[in-house]
């Protein structure tokens, strides 16, 4: 899922202050399971909002919602007969939730509730991981399923680097070695004579430096 | 045992303060209540294993948006006492009056005032 933290109330209120009404636009995917964007961040942000409007002697009219999903143009359409009952739009969607609210309602200002931050996995309750950084050519199958460019700080597809000790990165010593996790993990599956075949140069043009990417699907298409 | 304790304290049963959302807090800010406290079981000691620190991470999440929003944290409070234990209870209550009175009204309760005048 894509991992999202929460933003500072304090950066979303200098954001907003100066509107009259504000919709509150939760998202039931990814930032629910995260919970920084979900039905409950977006009653929390909302009720915050209230009081610190009130406290200021305005009257700005709150409301909140949350869609299915903020990424299909299907569910922003549930919006299309109230939006204009609104000055401005909190998303607590990611990224990809805010720009496509945007594109479809054009004349609004839409602000990010939430940093997003990667596609991960929740480790523990509170605990999101990186997993994946969506380079576009997956090379989980030689890697024993860790993948050696999120989880690498240096991106290694030949690796360890010399700054791997007792299995641990060298930025930092709470960070694990992708390396060492793939070795490990070929040992495990008895493939670890697969270690010493040299991976080729990777072909970075399905990843950003390639510019925005695309996927198209013709036989999805309609 | 017949212990008094302010009669400004109007109570809300729940069967775990780890029922308690962070939501329900902040509603009876927006609401006007002046302060509001979750009274857990000791720690360590929760029926449900750990209800009393899930309510003493949302108290504390409330503190900080309340903190955020001018209306001050320090309105809201965890207290942790054993069932038995009225006379703890009744001194809870005095302290959570007193902290109250200090701070003042609920702003949020004053500001409705004025916009309805």
């Amino acid at each position: 899922m894509i991992v999202a933290d929460k933003k500072p109330i304090e950066e979303i209120i200098t954001e907003v202050k100066d509107h009259e009404s504000i919709l509150v636009l939760g998202c039931n995917e990814c930032v629910t399971v995260c919970e920084a964007g979900g039905k409950k961040e977006a009653g929390i942000l909302a009720s915050a909002l209230r009081m610190y409007f009130l406290n200021q002697g305005r009257e700005v009219r709150i409301d909140e919602v949350t869609l299915e999903r903020q990424c299909d143009p299907e569910y922003l359409e549930e919006l299309h007969d109230r939006i204009d009952a609104y000055d401005a739009v909190i998303s607590l969607a990611c990224g990809v939730g805010v720009q496509f609210m945007a594109e479809r309602y054009h004349d609004k200002p839409i602000y990010p509730g939430v940093n997003t931050c990667f596609m991960g996995a929740t480790q523990a309750r509170g605990l999101w991981t990186e997993r994946c950084q969506g380079c576009g050519q997956c090379i989980l199958a030689r890697t024993g399923g860790i993948c050696p460019i999120a989880r690498c700080a240096k991106r290694l597809l030949n690796g360890p680097c010399g700054g791997s000790t007792a299995g641990k990165c060298e930025i930092n010593k709470e960070i694990d070695c992708a390396w060492q996790l793939i070795i490990d993990r070929l040992k495990a599956l008895g493939r670890f004579d697969e270690y010493e075949e040299l991976a080729p140069i990777k072909d970075w043009s399905t990843d950003r430096a390639g510019g925005p990417r695309k996927v198209i699907r013709e036989d999805v298409q309609q | 045992m017949r212990l008094e304790y302010s009669a400004c304290i109007r109570i809300i049963r729940v069967p775990c303060t780890g029922k308690v959302d962070s939501l329900h807090l902040l509603r009876a800010f927006e609401k006007g209540a002046d302060g509001v406290y979750v009274v857990g079981c000791m720690e360590g000691e929760c029926h449900f294993n750990n209800g009393n620190f899930r309510a003493r991470k949302r108290v504390e999440q409330v503190r900080r948006i309340l903190d955020a929003v001018g209306i001050g944290g320090d309105r809201v409070q965890m207290y942790n006492l054993s069932s038995s234990d009225g006379p703890l209870f009744a001194k809870f209550a005095s302290e959570m009056v007193d902290r109250i009175r200090q701070a003042g009204p609920n702003p949020i309760k004053l500001a409705r005032k004025r916009a309805a005048a």
